[in-house]
């Protein structure tokens, strides 16, 4: 676990809480300044994941460095090279946007400018105001804000977006995509899988605390399920036909059907559909994982 | 919403460091002092319960009993109640200031995701606990400053003109706020969430002020009570304030009639370490399972 390209490495991490077994043996990998979305569904072990990555948890067994340390161990100058955006917050926030940016930049070496890390997250016009009159999306724009005002090496994204207006959540991936551009590696989860397929290099999708599919964004799932799908009516009759060259398909439909075939449509299976399917097949019911929420939360 | 500026291309987090790890952490303490102090007075039910109550109270026992005397000085002038209780209230307000505003401070900042927040960022523990004692001793300094000048206009409180008093203000004002300050710190990690922090703390507080001699003249206790108030700081506190502003005639209430200096350091000396000691044990940014 040497690899310098590298700022994640894990290897079989497992934890368990007494009979519970929260995450059972992943292996994962981030490659320096790429993006990484970490799928699946409540309760699969994602945030427990993350959570040892960022240090504030324990692991029960395996090996994890991040930044080539190793988290339980790691001391402020890592931290400091980190970026964490934790899922939620209910801080009392008696203090203005402007106020928060300006103290957490004066924790970190080389922090961003924090005007514009403000401009960036959209809240120029909130940036005197205390953080506790906000509304819940601004809030989370705050804490995104303060997630990336250090300048992180390496940032943690734990459903970003959630609370967020549509145009808010574009304008986020716009900002993301800066810090892709400028080097920032990314570990991302979400639950919309628009974004993940937006933001994305690679995926990794866990489920029952296991790791059930991990490629590049547009490889998951396999071949097999993005094949495109035909779909058209003939006769009255509506048909369908799997295909990987579905132009063609449609070049034979057309001079078969001597016209424009009904309602013809080409489906490329999206990200979501790819997900639903490779997480309902190892996890048809989310019974077991709902308790096992509740058992995290419940820490 | 614009993208940041090119400009802003991250430089690699790694600093040189020209400034060693106790300066850094000296510094971050100070900043987080400003930090502090401004989201304190943000806080309606904080600044009521911890900042104002003592200034209340004042008001109301020099009032309700402005016609009451609580003894002569040796010049035959009548000892009022504000004069009476405006020591009392400045160790009040030098507990509250430490130990409930901290207790239940950081008991909410541990369960609202603050210390989680805070944890994941380089800043040093020391310099967290340096700006919250630097957060209780501003905001406690302030408060005595208000009793100070409520007593010494509205009430017409006679102040000490004696140098020596004041240096004896000075050091039990401060190693006052500094043992209940972190006394508040290790008491913060009872309660077992935010909401219920308030319940646990503040009966606490109110207990120890009425068998320390804040609310009730001390000397009219039972020795037995005394006793056991004395086991606990704000006794020696409020002895220790009642020495600088009351006349050297009640002396003669206090144990063994001596207002006891030496004993007042060494008991809060040995709350403070006693603090010291059992924070250093217990303080953790967050609940670590393993």
């Amino acid at each position: 676990m040497t690899t310098h390209d590298n700022v994640i490495e894990v290897r079989d991490l497992r934890k368990t809480y007494g009979d519970l077994t929260a995450v059972d043996g992943i292996s994962f990998d981030i490659h320096r300044g790429e993006t990484f979305a970490l799928l699946g569904p409540n309760g699969a072990g994602k945030s427990t994941t993350i959570e040892i990555l960022e240090g504030y948890r324990a692991r029960t067994s395996g090996d994890v460095r991040v930044l080539g340390v190793d988290p339980g161990k790691g001391g402020l100058d890592w931290k400091a090279r980190l970026g964490i955006v934790l899922q939620s917050s209910g801080e009392s926030g008696n203090v203005t946007v402007a106020e928060q940016l300006r103290h957490f930049a004066a924790l970190y070496p080389s922090p961003r400018d924090v005007d514009e890390v403000i401009a960036a997250v959209g809240l120029e016009s909130k940036a005197g105001v205390l953080i506790r009159k906000l509304s819940g999306g601004q809030r989370r724009r705050v804490d995104v804000a303060v997630g990336i005002v250090g300048a992180p090496e390496l940032l943690f994204l734990d459903e970003p977006t959630t609370g967020f207006d549509p145009e808010a959540r574009r304008s986020f991936w716009q900002l993301i995509r800066t810090l892709q551009k400028e080097g920032t590696s990314i570990l991302l989860t979400t639950h919309y899988l628009d974004e993940a397929a937006q933001l994305g290099d690679r995926a990794g999708i866990i489920a029952g605390g296991r790791m059930v599919d991990l490629a590049p964004i547009d490889e998951i799932g396999g071949r097999e399920s993005r094949v495109p799908l035909v779909r058209w009516i003939e006769n009255g009759t509506r048909r369908e036909q799997r295909t990987t060259t579905p132009a063609t398909l449609v070049t034979e439909l057309v001079s078969r059907v001597g016209s424009e075939p009904e309602s013809l449509e080409v489906i490329r299976p999206s990200l979501e559909d790819v997900y639903l399917d490779l997480v309902g097949h190892e996890h048809a019911s989310d019974l077991s994982a709902e308790a096992l929420n509740e058992t995290e939360a419940a820490r | 919403m614009s993208t940041t500026d090119s400009s802003t291309t991250m430089s690699p987090a790694r600093a040189s460091r020209t400034e060693s790890a106790i300066v850094r952490a000296a510094r971050l303490g100070v900043l987080r002092i400003g930090y502090e102090v401004r989201a304190y007075f943000r806080q309606g039910d904080t600044v009521f319960f911890t900042f104002l109550f003592p200034v209340v109270m004042l008001t109301i026992f020099s009032v309700s009993f402005s016609e009451a005397s609580f003894g002569q000085t040796a010049d035959g002038d009548e000892i009022t109640a504000a004069w009476f209780f405006l020591p009392a209230m400045l160790a009040a307000g030098v507990l509250l200031s430490g130990l409930q505003n901290l207790a239940i401070d950081i008991a909410m900042e541990k369960s609202d995701g603050t210390l989680k927040r805070l944890a994941g960022s380089p800043l040093p523990v020391v310099s967290y606990f340096i700006g919250k004692l630097g957060q209780s001793f501003t905001t406690g300094l302030l408060q005595a400053g208000v009793l100070l000048l409520l007593g010494f206009t509205v009430f017409q409180v006679p102040l000490p003109e004696n140098p020596e008093n004041w240096v004896t203000f000075a050091w039990v004002f401060t190693l006052g706020v500094l043992c209940s300050a972190i006394l508040g710190i290790a008491l913060s990690a009872v309660p077992r969430s935010g909401k219920s922090a308030t319940a646990v703390v503040i009966p606490i507080t109110l207990v120890l002020q009425f068998i320390s001699g804040v609310y009730l003249r001390f000397s009219d206790l039972p020795e037995w009570l005394q006793n056991v108030a004395s086991v606990f700081p704000l006794k020696w506190m409020a002895q220790g304030m009642r020495s600088v502003f009351l006349p050297d005639e009640l002396v003669v209430l206090e144990q063994n009639e001596s207002w006891d200096l030496p004993g007042i350091a060494i008991v809060l000396a040995i709350w403070l370490v006693a603090g010291l000691v059992i924070t250093s044990l217990t303080f953790r940014w967050i609940r670590k399972d393993s």
